[in-house]
Order: structure tokens, then C-alpha cells, then sequence
């Protein structure tokens, strides 16, 4: 079926077969290689994606479902060249080790944020803990995601 | 550290939080992984694997598969050109002798655990390749297996292997034993065993392969070894010249990694279909097949003084294998060398052994057979203070090995050893005792302490190299063999070339892990990526800067000593400069080079006789001292970790906040060890092959982890580093039961501590009968 997606502010025609998922097409069809497979059953969070802001695990959406959404990638979240200043704060505080993990955590977080502005530590900790990260046992994501908070 | 060297001062960029340049490319997604890759026309190689966990193939029809729509391809084992890997164990001191264990690239007429793999199949596309795996026609015949490592060695056993189910045997003999035990007046017992456990990085194995224009085969994967070439040369029996292996920036590997993963199955199918070819595993096949770390029993039997001292130790270890042999002999020597921990001991005993079964395959994990001793020989330090009615500090302080100690293998330690300030520091690191919100919450506090080694094992006569060199513009690159796993291996290598050669960390570039471009480094593995590569890349760029003032000296006619090279420029002590620019442009016109490739070779040896305690086995070791405080539920046996505190003598942190968060990331790592993580298996069989039953630790989990660094300057990399990769994965197993045992009065000796494991030594849960 033909398929008009928004990506990060774009619009792009595919085709695809129903049954796909928001992931494949993403990934195996537009290249679209900044979002990750984790482990493809909606556990990881590595696939993450924000759906009209909201943040989806993009395996367990089916494509035809996003058509007429808003879809946003982490390559949306910067402006101008200038990266997004949650971005900075991972750099800052040595949030990223292997990176595998940063593209669904910093949407997670950010979609979070917006909604909860000056959330605290322990608040933002249950936010990404459906963000799975096997490198930096989460103190150094929280440092940035505390610093980003407090603005 | 009253007797510790002096750390080098003045430096301007080693020692300082930089920003990665990896990082950088992370946080935008720039960064192409190996699964991020594609070629144009390729084809998607799958994996078909045994559903049985010991079989005999009766017959194997690929005519049904290979008729398949879209199928390019279907391999056995018969199209293998050679179809063996070996592992070559030297040194071995026991009845089973030298060993060269053989692992099928494809199995041929026997599987021995579920998932071994039996054919490769490529497609136009994965869903074609996928319904093909489906139809690849296998008669099986099940037989008996073997599923734990004890039975196995029990005679009558069904054999794993033709020459039988014991595949390596240590053993340590040091003093007079018998003697030490007689002398002892007080002797503590006890048996520990660990669990079956993954490597779980977020990235599943994966790559592309193509062959270049040049006709070179070419694979792109996630790999800690690119020296796996060689591997791939000689299976396809080709020159090892016309492989060459790209490491990608690995999605994390923690020794997953270590073994050949998909880079001989790419070179087959690529080789075989002249097209390029994508293969990635998915998460349940990662879960299913991929070796593990060891499960272990461990007998620790320890004799002490009144005083605390230790003056025996007899250690019995076993450890499952799983169906083939992988790394599991040199696991095994570095569990045997660390059995006893950091601790001195006149006379001790260690007998360790791993056996073959039809279990999942274990092999390299991250710490590597020093990490499940950890947790016997802390066991075994609380249970001795315990006992004697000494502080769990003070027992460790009186037996704490120092400089010039010998391990029980006879490697005497030549470095300075930190274990009392790291003991104090994270004790104290843990503050004021939180008070209990409930009395059937009880709160307690434990330590471990660790040794580990860094670098490879001395016999196999390590080496890495690096090339570094200017560009005209004076912007600096750096070409290194290292796969950077994400602990930041590459981005330390540009911030000790730009220590050295005065140019702003921006300015430098690195190429990394390509087999066929830039000079071998050799694994990154065994924490040794820094150690090693950080030491080529040292030696490399002091070599290109002495070359660089020579010509300066010429220049300026001055004293090459009495130059310094800094803010892109060469500088003279009487004020005059010379811009590098100018410098480099002189060089050109001289005939004088601008690079230098630098070979670091790491202090050699012989295999020693570990039973004689002959010497030296590893170059030399990290210690740490973690502290835990828990909250146990004594309703429930549900643990809570409120503090974990892990102090490491890192020699010299090139970038702390890599540092901190190698700390910070292993400990994590170890407390789902110690609480969460099981790879369950029956029969056989597998029974956690997702994230959403093998389960990691999540955010919410675990407490921030505090990584207290310490820095000695006392080690053999670049500025007195010690490597950091493995070490702080060991102790919080042994210092949370440790904490739990001082919350509760119960001993928890099986991993993982599970709510049900803590209720039913707590006498909460009553089995029938």
C-alpha cells in the first residue's frame, strides 16, 4: 500500500505492505539507520521514535497506523546545525558510551521533559526505565538528564 | 600511597574530562553501525540452528530450501573449504594436556548444544531467506545429553566429545598445605555457585560483507578481534591477504564479542555468491546461541589466626564448558590465578576444572573467570571475621597483599598495591547508615575487594602498534587496529597523541580497526586497549616528536631539549617559536618524516608451571573495593541496594569521566549479577532467550553508582594507567551478600540472590515434604 510518513518535518512516499512495522520501514526501506533494533519486541527501547511527541517503541507500530502522525527521529531534534541542548547535556556529562542506547533514551527523555519540565532525579529515573542501557550503569543519562532539567 | 611513584604533573590534556568525538557522533545517530550498513544488490544471510541440544544429524536435504523464491544460496558443513576453528591453550599442566579444541564452523554429523548452527542460507531478501531456514530438511536423532558440569564428569556419562568431558585442569600447589590448616585456629567452609549469565548489549551480532574491487574479501561487523581474518582466511582457504575485517563502532561487546561471530558466515556466503551480504541476529537467536560466562561451583575451605591472618586456602572450582570449548581452558587459568584473592597466603591449594555439556556455550565475558572467584573468596573473608568477631575492614587490612607478595601462582606483585586507602575510601564513601522505614525492613552494609588482571596472559607475547602522523595543515591523524567497544578506546588514543605533540584535541583524526589500513593493535579484550594501544600511540607520537624538534632544533639552531612542542608550534625556552605549519612545511623540503609508526611490545614470558608456582602469568593486576548498603525485606526477601560505593586504583585516569563511567557501568553490571540476571536452562534448553525474561538491570533498579578514583600512577600503560574495562564487574555480587548477611543474619551462597532465594534462607518459604 502507498504511505505518505512525516519524518522530522519531510514528507515521504513508500510502499509498503500493511504488515510492516514503523521499524522496517524506517530501517530496511527509507535507510533511515539513526533509529535502532534492539531486540524487536517493544523491551529494549533502542527503536524508540516520537509519534505526535510521544514516544513509541517504532517494532511494535505498524507502519499504516503512523501515516497520518507526526513522526520524529533523533536527527529531528537538532536545529540549525546546532545540536539540541539535551544532546549537549549527554556530552557534558559523559552520558554516551557505546551509543546504541542514546537515540531512544534522548527521546524518551525529551518527550518526558516537555511534559514535566524540572522533573527531578528520582522522577526521571522511573521516566527512562523502559530505555534499556547495558554501558553506563544510568548515573552519568541521569547527571544529563538532571542538568537539562534544571535548565 | 607513601611509597607509590609520583604522578607526571603539567599535563594538558591527559587527566582532563574531554568530550569524545564518538560521543559527538552518537548523540546525533552519525555513528554507522555494523547493522547500519548496506550495499547496493545484497543479499540477507540466516543461520539455521539445531532446536536440539544433543543430536545426531541422520541426514541433512537442502534441495527443498534451496528451491526456495529468492534463495541465492544454501551452505553445510560439506561446502565448507575447512570447517574447524581451533583454540590453542599452551601451558596446560594437567592430564588433559596441551589443548587444541576444535569448534565446527558448521556442524557435521553430531550438535551438542541448542542452537549450534547447521547451515547458512542467503536470499534476495530476510523474510526469503527466513522461510528457507524453515524448510532446510535436518533428521535428527536426539540423544542423551549431559546437563550439568558435575555429571558430566561422573563415569558413564554421555561423552560431549569423543576424547571425553573433561576439557581443562589447573592446579595450584603453594606451601605445605596440611601444615597450614594444622597451624590454623580457626577454619571457615564454604560452597558458592554462580549463574549462567549474557553479555546483553543492546547491539545483536552483526555485519555486511562484499568482496572490493580489488577482489579482497571485505566484512564490516561488530567485532572485538578484526584479527579474526585470519580465521575467516583459513576456513575459506584463502590467503589471509585477501581477507580484510572493518571494525565498526561496536553497539557494546563485554567479550560477546571476543569469538567469531557472523564474520565466518558472511565470508562463506559472500565468497560463494560473489555478492555482498547483510546478516543480523535477532535478539532471541543473540539470547539462544551466543557463548556465555561460566557457571560455577566453588569450594573455599580457609584456616586463619586469631588475628585474622590467612595461613591456608584449599579452592575447588567447576565450571560448565556448554557444548564446545571456546575460551573456556584460559577462563579457567585466570579463575585458578585469582582464586584467592588479594590477599596473601603462605600456603594454599586450587583445583580447577571445566567440563564439556550439552548446556549453551560459555566463553569470554567481561572479567573473564576473575569474576566468579570474587564472590567465593569474599564469602569466604566475611564468614572468617565473622567468626573470629573482627570488622569485615579489619580482616581484609591483615591479609591485604602488598608490593612484593606473591600471588599462589608464584607471580610476585611489583606494583603498588592501594587495597587499604581503596577499603577505607569506599567504606567511608558510604556515609551515614540510612535508617530503616519499617522494622521488617532491615538495613546492612558489605565490602569486596578484587584483583584482576590487565593485558594477555605473558606467553602470548602481546604487542600493538599505532601510526601517528601531521598533515600539511598541521591537523594530526592517528591510524590504530582498535575496535572501540564505547568505553572511549579510540578517543583516549587522540588525547595522548595531542598530550604529546601539542595540538588541540580537534585537531587530530582517528582511523581505527580496519585489518587492511591501519597497523594491528590486537583485541580489545582483557582490558588491555589503553595498556597496549595507549602505550603504541605513546611511543609512536614521542618518537614523531623527537624527530619534529630535531629538525625544529636545526631551524632555530637551538637544543632539541631545550624545545617544547604546544598550541600548534614549537617553542624554545628563550621565547622564539615556530609556528607547525612552517614546521611541517621545512620537513617536506628536509626529507624529514612526518609520522612514525610505534610497536609497543608488553613484558613477555614463558608458560609458567602454575602447580610449581613458577611465576609470572599476567603483567599485572587492578584492585578495588566496593561497598553496598541494602534494604532486605524480610516479608518478602525482596533486596534493595541503596549505596554502592566502588573505589579502584586506576593507576592514572586519562579521561576520568570515561573512568567513571566504566566504574559506574560495570558495577551495574555486577549488580545484576548479583540480583537479576539467570540465563535459565532445562535439559538443554534455553528458556530466557528475550529481554523480556532475561532480564538487566533498568534505571530504576539500580542506585547511582559512586566511582571513587583512584590514582597510584603505579601501572604499566600510557602515564602510569592500569586498565579499568573489567574490573569494577566483580564485587558487588560478594559485597551485596556480604550487606544482606549483615542485615539479616543469613548467608546467601547462590547467584543470582532472588527474592524467593533470600525467603527461603530466611525460613519464609516452607517446600512441602
Amino acid at each position: 500500500m502507498r504511505l505518505s510518513l512525516t519524518i522530522n518535518g519531510r514528507s515521504r512516499d513508500v510502499d509498503v505492505e500493511p504488515h510492516r512495522t514503523l521499524l522496517e520501514v524506517l530501517r530496511d526501506t527509507l535507510g533511515i539507520f539513526d533509529v535502532k533494533e534492539g531486540c524487536n519486541e517493544g523491551v529494549c527501547g533502542a527503536c524508540t521514535v516520537l509519534l505526535d511527541g510521544r514516544p513509541v517503541s517504532s517494532c511494535l507500530v505498524l507502519a499504516p497506523t503512523a501515516g497520518s502522525r507526526a513522526i520524529t527521529t533523533v536527527r529531528g531534534l537538532e536545529g540549525g546545525g546546532e545540536l539540541h541542548p539535551l544532546q549537549q547535556a549527554f556530552l557534558r556529562h559523559g552520558a554516551v558510551q557505546c551509543g546504541f542506547c542514546t537515540p531512544g533514551m534522548l527521546l524518551t527523555a525529551l518527550a518526558f521533559l516537555e511534559r514535566h519540565p524540572g522533573a527531578d532525579r528520582e522522577t526521571l529515573r522511573h521516566a527512562i526505565e523502559g530505555n534499556l542501557c547495558r554501558c553506563t550503569g544510568y548515573a552519568k543519562i541521569l547527571d544529563a538528564l538532571e542538568y537539562y532539567a534544571r535548565g | 600511597m607513601a611509597d607509590a611513584v609520583a604522578l607526571e604533573r603539567g599535563l594538558r590534556l591527559v587527566g582532563q574530562r574531554v568530550i569524545r568525538h564518538d560521543a559527538r557522533d552518537k548523540v546525533i545517530a552519525a555513528t554507522a553501525y555494523a547493522g547500519d550498513w548496506a550495499m547496493p544488490g545484497m543479499l540477507h544471510g540466516v543461520v539455521v540452528r539445531s532446536p536440539y541440544p544433543s543430536a545426531r544429524i541422520r541426514s541433512l536435504d537442502t534441495a527443498p530450501a534451496a528451491a526456495m523464491p529468492g534463495v541465492a544460496i544454501v551452505i553445510t558443513a560439506r561446502d565448507v573449504p575447512h570447517n574447524t576453528l581451533w583454540t590453542d591453550v599452551p601451558g596446560q599442566t594437567t592430564e588433559v594436556g596441551p589443548l587444541r579444541a576444535r569448534l565446527h564452523v558448521l556442524a557435521e554429523d553430531r550438535v551438542r548444544h541448542q542452537g549450534e548452527p547447521i547451515a547458512l542460507i542467503a536470499a534476495e531478501t530476510l523474510e526469503q531467506a527466513r522461510d528457507a531456514a524453515e524448510a532446510v530438511d535436518v533428521d535428527y536423532e536426539p540423544l542423551p545429553g549431559v546437563f550439568d558440569a558435575a555429571a558430566a564428569l561422573e563415569p558413564g556419562a554421555p561423552a560431549v566429545h569423543d576424547a571425553g568431558n573433561l576439557l581443562a585442569h589447573w592446579t595450584v600447589k603453594r606451601g605445605d598445605v596440611a601444615a597450614g590448616f594444622a597451624r590454623a585456629e580457626v577454619i571457615v567452609e564454604g560452597e558458592y555457585r554462580t549463574q549462567l549469565v549474557d553479555s546483553a548489549y543492546l547491539e545483536p551480532e552483526s555485519g555486511v560483507a562484499w568482496i572490493d574491487s580489488d577482489g579482497v574479501i571485505t566484512i564490516r561487523l561488530s567485532t572485538q578481534v578484526i584479527e579474526h581474518f585470519r580465521d575467516v582466511a583459513e576456513v575459506l582457504n584463502v590467503p589471509q591477504n585477501r581477507v580484510r575485517v572493518i571494525g565498526a563502532y561496536l553497539g557494546g561487546g563485554f567479550g560477546g564479542k571476543e569469538d567469531v561471530t557472523v564474520e565466518v558466515y558472511l565470508g562463506l556466503l559472500t565468497w560463494k555468491t560473489g555478492r555482498p551480504v547483510k546478516m543480523v541476529w535477532t535478539r532471541q537467536e543473540s539470547l539462544l546461541a551466543r557463548a556465555k560466562r561460566h557457571p560455577y561451583r566453588l569450594r573455599y575451605r580457609t584456616g586463619a589466626l586469631r588475628t585474622g591472618e590467612i595461613v591456608a586456602q584449599e579452592i575447588e572450582i567447576l565450571g560448565d564448558s556448554g557444548g564446545y570449548a571456546y575460551l573456556s581452558a584460559l577462563v579457567l587459568l585466570y579463575s585458578t590465578v585469582t582464586a584467592a584473592g588479594p590477599y596473601r597466603v603462605s600456603a594454599a591449594s586450587v583445583d580447577a576444572r571445566v567440563a564439556y555439556t550439552n548446556n549453551p556455550p560459555t566463553s569470554a565475558m567481561r572479567g573473564f573467570g576473575g569474576m566468579q572467584t570474587v564472590f567465593g573468596y569474599e564469602s569466604q573473608m566475611d564468614r572468617l571475621a565473622r567468626t573470629l568477631g573482627l570488622s569485615p575492614l579489619e580482616v581484609r587490612r591483615v591479609n591485604a597483599i602488598r608490593r612484593g607478595d606473591a600471588l599462589p601462582v608464584g607471580q610476585v606483585i611489583e606494583t603498588y598495591v592501594a587495597l587499604p586507602e581503596l577499603i577505607d575510601r569506599a567504606w567511608a564513601g558510604l556515609g551515614e547508615p540510612t535508617r530503616s522505614r519499617a522494622p521488617h525492613l532491615k538495613i546492612g552494609r558489605g565490602v569486596a575487594c578484587n584483583l584482576q588482571p590487565y593485558g594477555r596472559i605473558v606467553w602470548l607475547h602481546d604487542w600493538s602498534s599505532a601510526w601517528v602522523g601531521f598533515e600539511m595543515d598541521g591537523s594530526l591523524v592517528v591510524r590504530c587496529g582498535c575496535p572501540d567497544v564505547g568505553g572511549g578506546q579510540a578517543s583516549s588514543l587522540c588525547q595522548i597523541a595531542a598530550e604529546v605533540l601539542g595540538v588541540a584535541l580537534e585537531r587530530v583524526s582517528v582511523h581505527i580497526a580496519d585489518s587492511a589500513l591501519t597497523p594491528l593493535a590486537g583485541t580489545t579484550t582483557a582490558s588491555r586497549q589503553l595498556y597496549m594501544s595507549g602505550n603504541a600511540v605513546l611511543k609512536a607520537s614521542r618518537e614523531l616528536r623527537d624527530q619534529l624538534l630535531a629538525a625544529a632544533a636545526r631551524l632555530l639552531d637551538a637544543d632539541a631539549d631545550a624545545l617544547e612542542m604546544a598550541d600548534d608550534a614549537v617553542h624554545a625556552t628563550d621565547g622564539r617559536s615556530l609556528p607547525l605549519v612552517e614546521l611541517l612545511r621545512a620537513c617536506a623540503r628536509m626529507g624529514v618524516a612526518r609520522s612514525h609508526l610505534g610497536v609497543y611490545h608488553a613484558p613477555a614470558g614463558e608458560p609458567v608451571d602454575l602447580e610449581k608456582g613458577s611465576g609470572k602469568v599476567f603483567p599485572d593486576y587492578t584492585f578495588g573495593c566496593h561497598a553496598a548498603e541494602v534494604e532486605v525485606d524480610t516479608q518478602t526477601g525482596v533486596v534493595r541496594v541503596l549505596k554502592l560505593v566502588a573505589a579502584h586504583d586506576v593507576g592514572r585516569a586519562i579521561n576520568p569521566q570515561s573512568v567513571e563511567g566504566q566504574i559506574q557501568g560495570g558495577a551495574v553490571m555486577g549488580l545484576g549479577y548479583a540480583l537479576m540476571e539467570e540465563v535459565v536452562v532445562q535439559d538443554g534448553i534455553n528458556l530466557t532467550t528475550s529481554f523480556a525474561s532475561y532480564l538487566i538491570p533498568t534505571a530504576s533498579d539500580v542506585p547511582d553508582v559512586d566511582p571513587l578514583v583512584l590514582e597510584s600512577g603505579e601501572g604499566l600503560g600510557p602515564f602510569g594507567a592500569r586498565g579499568i574495562g573489567e574490573p569494577p564487574i566483580a564485587p558487588p555480587a560478594a559485597a551485596i551478600a556480604n550487606a544482606i548477611e549483615d542485615a539479616t543474619g543469613v548467608r546467601i551462597t547462590q547467584l543470582p540472590i532472588t527474592p524467593e532465594r533470600v525467603a527461603r534462607a530466611l525460613g519464609l518459604v516452607v517446600d512441602p515434604q
